[in-house]
Parts: C-alpha cells; structure tokens; sequence
C-alpha cells in the first residue's frame, strides 16, 4: 500500500463496501466438512488442496475454513450447521454419509450454498457434484491389459457401493477389450482407510498370481506393496509416485481445484445455482498422472488414444453391449448406460472373478 | 515349488508381517500386567512410536535409529502414564484411555509434516546357509531384525517371568504388591519398570507398521491394531508363548480370509472380516474353562492402585 | 524443595468439589500456554473452545444431544466397574440396539402407529441386552475373561451393522448406497426444543440417572455391587452371588447402551447408517471412571466431554487448527481431572520429606 493511488482506490474500496452494507464487497467464507484428516494422502487429501486452489485465486476475497475427520453419524449435522450458522455463504460436505445432514441444514438455511459430494440429493440451495473416476480405471484397464502376463488384475476394494463396482467393472471391460484373457480378481477390506489391511490384501492378490495392483482405498500402501513385489500399481485419488518411483503405472488424481473456483466464483457474483455435476477426464476433475516410463510406447499410445476417445465422446466406458457375469445382456449393442443406470450399479460385468456381496 | 505350495509359503510371510505388530505391543502390555498395571493406552503409544520412528528414520537417513526413536517415544508415553497411575494414583482404565487420545492427536501433529514421503523400509537379514533351504529357509530364516526379535523375546521373557529371580519378584508384586512391599521389593519402581518395558515394546511396534508393514505415516494407521494386542494378552493368560500363537492366528485368520476372497468364496465380506475376532473368542473360551489354572496366571493386583507404607 | 503426598487421616470433602476446578484452572493454564506457543492468540483459542460453543440456545442443545448417550453409557458402565466387571464393549452394545432398533422401524415403515417408538425402545435395550449377555455367559459358563469378549464382540457388531446396511436393509430407493430408508415419523423421537435436535432422550437420560441413583443407594442389589468391589471376598463370606452380579452389570450396562443405540438412531441420525456411532460407548468409560462412577458425577463429566467435542469443532472453525490439537488438548483436560483427584485422599507436603503415615490402598474402582 505504499502507492499513493492504491490507497486510494483502498479507501475507496472500503468506503463502498460499507455503502452497501458488506453485501457484494464482503469476504466470502467457504467452508469444507471432511470425512477424514487432510493428512490421508487420498481422498481428503485432495479436497483441501481444491480448498487451497480457492484461497490461492481468490486471496484476501474469501476466507476458507474447514473440519477434518468429522464421523458420519449424529455428529456431521452439527457440524454443518455449525458452520451455515457462523456465516459460511458456501459449504462444501464431501462424503457420501453427510447427505441427509446436508441436506437437514440446507433446508434450515435457505440463503447458505450447499455443494455436497457423490451424493443424489438435491434442492434449492444444494448441489451435487462426483467424479466420473470410472473413465480414469477405463483408462487404466486398457494399459492393465496390455500388460498384464499372468491376466489376473488385482483390486483391493473397500465397500460394495455403487462407485467402487463401477470402478471395478471399467477396468474389466476395458482389460478384455484389449486381452479377452484378462480376469480382475477382487478383495474386500471393509475399510477405506487401514494401511496395513491394505497391504495385507495386495500382498494377497499378487500372492494369487496377480502382476497388476488397482485399488479404491485410500492410503498408499497397495501401491507401496506393488513397489516391493516389483509388480504394478496404480496410485489413487493423488499422484503417489513418491511412494512406489518404479511401479507406479499411472494415478487417477481426484482434480476438485477448478469445480470449487468456480462454484465460488458463482456464489460471489451472486448466480449459483443448485445442480448435479458429474466431472470426467474431459472437464479436468479426472486426471491421469504421467505413464510410467518403462511403459512400452505402444501402450501408452493405446491408453492414450482410449482417453482421447473417451474425451470427444466417441468412445463410453459402458456402451453396450454390457453384459453381467452371469451372461445376462443388461443393453444391447448401440445403447450406453445411462447415469441413472451408473450411479445404482450392483452387478459385476463378465471378466470379474469372485461374486458381488449383496 | 509347486503353485500351492508358492502360495503357502507366500501367505504364511503375510502372516508374519500381520503378527509381528501385534506380538510386540502384546508382549510389552503383558509385562506391565504382570506387575499389575493395566495400561490401555496401548494403540496412542504404538502411535506415538510409529511417528518417532518415522520422523528419526526420516531426519538421521537410518532406519535403525528410527526404530531407535520409535521404542525411546513410547517409552515416554508410558512414562507419562506410569506418573498418573503409580505417583498420583489415577485410576488406571480411564488414565490408559487418556492416553489414548493424546496420542492419537500427539503423533498427528507430529506427522502433519510426513504427507507423502517415504523412507527406505528396514532390509532382511537372512540367516547364512539356513535361509537357502526351500521353503523352510525362506519362512524361517530370511526376515528383518524385528521379526527375529519379536519371536526371540518371547522365548526371552518366558524365561525371565518363570525361571529368574527377576520375574519371581515381577509376578509377586502383580499377586500382592502389599506382601512384596512388606518383604522390601521396591514395588512402585518395579511398576515403572514394567510400564516402561510395555512403552518400549509398544513403540517397537508402531515402528514396525511405520518402517517396514507400511513404510510411511499416516494418522491412525495403527487401526485398532493396540486394542487387538490388549486383547491378546487377555487372550493368552499372560504366558509369551501364548502370545505368539494368539498373534499368529489372529494374523493368521486375517490374512486367510483374504485368500478366500481371492479364490472367491462366496460368504459376504464382511462375516469373513469378523472371523478373526469370533476365532479369538472361541479359542480363549476353550482355554479358558480350567478355572484355577487361569488363576494362578492372572495378576491379582491388575488394575488396582497401591501406596506403599514409607 | 521436595514435595511428597501426605495421606489424608479422612478423605477431604472440600476436596471432592474443588479439585476438579482445580484441574479446569490447570488445565486452562496449560491450554493458554501451549496455544501460545503455537502462536495464536490463548485466551481466543481458550473462548472458542469453552465458551463459544454454548453460547447459544442452539449450541447449548448441540451439548445436551451429544452428552445423552455418553450419560447413559456411562451410568451403565459405572455399576459394572464398581462391581469389577470389566464392560468395555458399550460401542458393540450400542450398535446392537442402534440394529434392533431400527430393525423395528423399518419393519414398522410407513406405519402411524403410537407404538412404534415404545417398541423401538424395547427392541434397543433388549439388543444391547443380548450383545451383553454374550459376554457375561461366556464369563460365567467358560470363564472367558470379559475385557476381551466385549472388545472382540464390537468389532463382530460393527461388521454386522455394515453387512445390513450393505445388504438386506439397504435403502431400495437409494441407488444401491450403503443406508436404510429415512425412518417414518412415527419411529423418530420427538423434539423438546423447537427448531434444535433436542429430543426426549435428555429426559429419559435424567430419569435413567435417577433410577440408577436410587438403585445404589437405596437397594440390595446396589449394596453388593459396592461390597463386591470394594471387598470381593468380605462379598463372598457374605454369600453373595458372584454370577449374579457379573450378568447384572453386562445386562445392565448392554441395556443402556443399547438405549443410546435406539435413541442415536431415532433421534439426531433417523435412519440406520454404517457408523452409528462416533465412538461414544468408549468415550463413556471415561466418562464414568472421570464421574468417579457416582450417577452425578457422570452426569457432570458427559457434559464436559460433549463440551471438549464441540470445542474442538469449533477450534477448527474459528481458529485453523487441525483436530490433532483437540486430541492433545482433550488428554491434558483427562489428565489434569484424573490427577488432581489424589488431593481428596492426599494432600501435598512441600517442605519436608513425609515420615510416617498411614498407608491407604486403594481399589481401582474406588
């Protein structure tokens, strides 16, 4: 502030802010309510660094604030409350299990924005947005089956919803439509976060012939195991090359950073609107991180051709015909399952080993 | 090899590396029980020990001075806890807990640094010769330091407790501090003693997950891992060995249940996720039914305060 | 200068209401210190956490809805471990009840009946009951020891809770996503405070403390349960039964647990979802042995917990810090109340090394 004519423009700035009552010229506050610690590597991980994306565009404009490992449960209403009560305009709730409190508040709070993740909810003043993560496994099953030798792709899986068997069945489809021999064997820890549960099931899988490790958990650690068994691994929600340098195939990176600018932006100039976003590889929130080096050449062109495909629409993840395991036609050739079909699906595809827990 | 029996040999290694966490904590807590200090404050030590070891392996480039580190902060920890119970006399269940909650949040502001980098896990140290026998050399005599000395401990500590003078007297203050106060045993610094061997063994074992299960940190990777050791020590009547085989199934059902899932059994995941707790109970309620044999195990005094006549 | 504890010829009465200000007054210092030292603002941090989460109508509620089940927990609890029954799976008993709970009200979808709640309730204490039976058969038929059952038998409810809503009692409308149906009206509690989660829980919780109160001070079965623990065998000269101790206070202590599990589900959450719980049935072991296992004292110390849980959020909100300060802040708070209990039966001497005095023993559930 030390030139004169900013100064000015300063007091002039603030002058008119008090003019019109902090209405347009106040400070934004956007706050986030986390189902784990910032610190998981995963999930959390790369919300607060969207969170961080915020407060490095926008800087003095808005203030972030968030709650870390907030238990799904009787606690999560509070604390969203909490914050739609201490003058957040914009709260983001990023965890499947705070939707109905999410949505509990959003009603109480007519004038506070609500952005809540993965979730079906919606009204008024609350939105939800997802990532088409599928796309990125789609991505990675083609390069998976390419290189697969032993055709057994192994999946430490978390919990039988919707959003994991999509991602397990993207990596079968797109396995076999480059090596009809490949299988994708999975195993259930029923955890999203236990670094050593983890470990322990892709020890499992390679133990059981597998030579590439996918998971949909939340630590490093499948990844780090791959490291050591000199098998591949695929990182998840960030890019985990600093854990495994020379097994790290790729990583599908959770990109929240330009959904929450400009969900921000919107609040600050007043046209926010309640919507469902579904962001894919081509909008940015799915991103694939560098190939791996050793990669072969032809590989990589194959996975990337996939991804462009799958970018200017020529090519679905689930375009009929898909067939479940049992050989049963769920949409004929010509058709795509649509999001409604996605967004519930129960079924293994054919090419996944082991039945589905119901 | 054959197949089945490359696959044995790999599940049994899983094994290992599930169990020998869990020995070490176990191990330690059995100690301090002996001497009739029960401290549940075993998963925010084992915490505390995996982000020491962490940070010291990380700063000194030396896995060994992080495993070093690891054992020397649960120590502390259970310094702490050894202060409240045994000098101010705070009820032991609810300081144990106490514990518990600092620590977890103690070793998450340490690690708030520690996201995303890794250290060089500790290397195996094979026996000469013996490690390349097939498959027995592999299984038995190709581990890391902590492996051999998990299992060496519980040969060394069924020793101490039931044949030297140190683990008679160990066993009388856990019977009757009163009695082997009046006979001049230095009852509450035996409890210091023993709190701290538990700290230390505690620490081990956090520096176990952090340096070699999972070579990084990350809050709560513990899991529940230091319940499941307190438990084991229930579970084993307070005899090592029994430890060792405690350790080993409860590894043992956990890494086989996965298997199963591989080979696509077809019973929901998550009654398989329970068998390793459900195993536990049925075993300790088959060796359980000797009424007066468990008694003669169980520390009379566990849990409850005592001050000693100046 | 030393200083040693000194026993008290009688325990100090002045001492059981002044030391835990004592401890508050440590614990505030301490706290202002280490805020400090991280470089903010002591006595803002101080506020945010104490103060500003009760400093309305609404955030007082908040309190009161998160103190209900660590109370109930705890009051169950504290006659168990006056007993020397060695409860600590509470969070296994609670999801129990949290599972037949909401079994009943989805069974009972969509119906109007009045009936609904009552037999919720019933259905809730009955399946903390079971889940405490479990261990108390095992401990009076094999021995088993109880510390180790009810631990293991949580993990086992947990899992089981997972399966259910994983499974066959997934919501049929909600694309397959792991919870029940939104429970019908007549199967969630009644709010007592308009426009706040207040439910009638709270006046259930006081009556529970009531009735606890009562049954310790005033019946037969409260006096053994204080002879057994304070001297078990003087109990068994006595000819008091043992096994029927050990199954009152698993199937008291499950019971209420089980309540809090009916009354998490159909108050705040209203639906069944995997975690029902926060951990609240171990929090509740502190919350008993930090109420010096005295009906009030519970009370008072599931207060202050629920309190310690709200400041931490709001420590977050207003203050930036990462919950791991809670966590270290939270056991500074335990540890200052837990210590400075000794002064009730102690009383510090500062100049001179003690000569002699008495030895006090003292039980672990005293």
């Amino acid at each position: 502030m030390k030139h004169p004519f900013k100064k000015i423009v300063g007091i002039a700035a603030t002058v008119a802010g008090l003019a019109i009552a902090g209405q347009s010229m106040a400070e934004t506050k956007v706050g986030f309510v986390y189902v784990g610690p910032v610190g998981d590597h995963g999930w959390t991980y790369r919300h607060d660094i969207g969170r961080q994306a915020i407060e490095d565009k926008f800087g003095d404009q808005v203030k972030t604030t968030y709650v870390e490992s907030v238990k799904e449960g009787p606690d999560a209403e509070r604390v969203v409350r909490k914050m739609a009560a201490s003058g957040h305009d914009l709260i983001f709730t990023t965890s499947f299990g705070f939707m109905n409190p999410t949505l509990k508040v959003a009603k109480k709070f007519p004038k506070v924005k609500f952005e809540h993740a993965t979730g079906y909810k919606r009204v008024k003043n609350m939105s939800t947005f997802a990532g088409r993560f599928y796309e990125g496994r789609y991505v990675v099953g083609t390069a998976a089956g390419h290189m697969t030798k032993s055709n057994i792709i192994g999946y430490v899986a978390s919990f039988p919803i919707p959003e994991v068997v999509r991602g397990i069945n993207a990596v079968a489809r797109s396995a076999r439509a480059v090596n009809p021999d490949a299988t994708v064997k999975v195993v259930w820890v029923n955890s999203w976060y236990d670094p050593g549960k983890e470990a322990d099931a892709a020890k499992t899988l390679i133990d059981q012939g597998a030579d590439i490790i996918l998971q949909h958990t939340d630590s490093p650690a499948p990844l780090q195991v791959a490291e050591q068994r000199g098998v591949w691994g695929v990182g998840q929600a960030s890019d985990m090359s600093s854990y495994a340098p020379n097994n790290q195939l790729t990583a599908i990176i959770d990109n929240w950073d330009q959904y929450y600018i400009e969900r921000t932006q919107a609040v600050i100039d007043g046209n926010w609107k309640s919507g469902d976003t579904w962001g894919g590889i081509k909008s940015g929130m799915v991103e694939m991180a560098p190939w791996n080096d050793a990669v072969p050449a032809d590989v990589v062109a194959a996975a990337e051709k996939v991804q462009k495909a799958i970018v200017d629409g020529s090519l679905h993840p689930f375009q009929g015909p898909v067939i479940n395991q049992n050989g049963e036609q769920v949409i004929p050739a010509g058709e795509v399952l649509d999001d409604g079909a996605l967004s519930g699906m129960n079924y293994y595809v054919q090419g996944v080993e082991g039945s589905l827990p119901k | 090899m054959s197949d089945s029996m490359t696959i044995l040999l790999a599940a049994s290694l899983t094994i290992i590396g599930a169990a020998t966490p869990l020995l070490f904590a176990a191990l330690g807590e059995l100690i301090t029980e002996r001497s009739g200090v029960l401290n549940l404050g075993v998963e925010g030590m084992m915490l505390i020990g995996a982000v020491s070891a962490f940070a010291g392996a990380l700063i000194t480039g030396n896995t060994y001075i992080g495993v070093l580190c690891g054992a020397f902060a649960g120590m502390l920890m259970a310094l702490l806890h050894g202060y409240l119970t045994l000098t101010l006399m705070t009820n032991q269940v609810a300081t144990g807990l106490s514990i518990t909650i600092f620590g977890v949040g103690l070793s998450a502001l340490i690690g708030l640094e520690f996201v995303g980098v890794t250290v060089e896990p500790l290397s195996n140290l094979p026996v000469p010769l013996l490690s390349e026998i097939p498959f027995f050399g592999t299984l038995l005599f190709d581990h890391n330091l902590l492996v051999y000395l998990s299992v060496a401990l519980v040969f060394g500590l069924s020793f101490f407790i039931f044949k030297t003078r140190g683990g008679l007297i160990l066993r009388a203050v856990g019977d009757s501090p009163e009695s082997s106060h009046a006979l001049g045993y230095p009852v509450i610094k035996i409890r210091y003693m023993a709190l701290m061997f538990g700290g230390l063994m505690a620490g081990l074992g956090g520096a176990y997950l952090s340096l070699i299960y999972t070579p990084m940190w990350s809050e709560n990777m513990t899991a529940g891992r230091g319940w499941v050791a307190l438990a084991l020590v229930v579970f084993a009547t307070w005899k090592p060995w029994r430890v060792l085989l405690g350790a080993y199934m409860f590894g043992g059902v956990t890494i086989l249940q996965l298997h199963g899932q591989g080979f696509g059994l077809d019973i929901p995941s998550q009654f398989l996720s329970m068998l390793p707790y459900l195993a536990t109970i049925l075993v300790l309620v088959l060796i359980s039914r000797d009424r007066l044999k468990l008694r003669e195990n169980s520390p009379a005094s566990l849990g409850r305060t005592f001050r000693p006549t100046a | 200068m030393s200083f040693s504890l000194v026993a008290r010829p009688q325990p100090s009465k002045l001492m059981v209401y002044l030391s835990p200000l004592l401890a508050l007054i440590l614990t505030l210092f301490s706290g202002f210190l280490m805020f400090s030292l991280m470089g903010i603002d002591g006595l803002d941090a101080l506020y945010a956490f104490f103060i500003l989460p009760i400093s309305d109508s609404y955030g007082f509620s908040e309190l009161l809805v998160k103190a209900i089940p660590l109370i109930l927990i705890g009051v169950g609890l504290s006659i168990g471990f006056k007993a020397n029954v060695w409860n600590i799976g509470a969070e296994g008993q609670l999801v129990m009840g949290a599972v037949a709970a909401g079994g009943v009200a989805l069974f009972a979808y969509e119906s109007e009946s009045i009936w609904v709640l009552p037999a919720m309730m019933i259905a809730g204490i009955l399946g903390g009951m079971a889940w405490g039976a479990v261990p108390a058969w095992l401990k009076t038929r094999f021995n088993a020891n109880e510390i180790l059952t009810s631990l293991m038998l949580t993990y086992v409810a947990g899992l089981f809770l997972s399966f259910l809503v994983h499974g066959p009692w997934r919501d049929p409308e909600g694309f397959n996503f792991p919870e029940s149906r939104l429970f019908s009206e007549s199967a969630l509690l009644p709010i007592i405070l308009e426009d706040t989660r207040l439910h009638i829980g709270m006046i259930i919780a006081l009556l529970v403390v009531a009735t606890i109160w009562i049954l310790l001070s005033k019946t037969l079965i409260g006096f053994q349960v204080k002879v057994v623990g304070s001297a078990p065998r003087a109990a068994r000269f006595a000819g008091f039964k043992e096994k029927g101790l050990i199954w009152f206070s698993l199937l008291l202590g499950g019971g209420l647990a089980g309540l809090a599990g009916m009354i998490e589900v159909s108050g705040p959450i209203g639906q069944l979802v995997p975690q029902v719980s926060p951990g609240y049935g171990f929090t509740a072991i502190i919350v008993a042995f930090v109420g010096r296992l005295h009906p009030l004292g519970v009370t008072i110390a599931g207060l202050l917990l629920a309190l310690s849980y709200l400041g931490g959020e709001t420590l977050q909100i207003e203050m930036g810090l990462p919950q791991a300060v809670t966590g270290v802040f939270q056991g500074m708070l335990l540890f200052f109340l837990l210590a400075c209990d000794v002064l009730i039966k102690f009383r510090i001497n500062m100049t001179q090394k003690a000569s002699k005095t008495e030895s006090v023993k003292q039980e672990a559930s005293a």
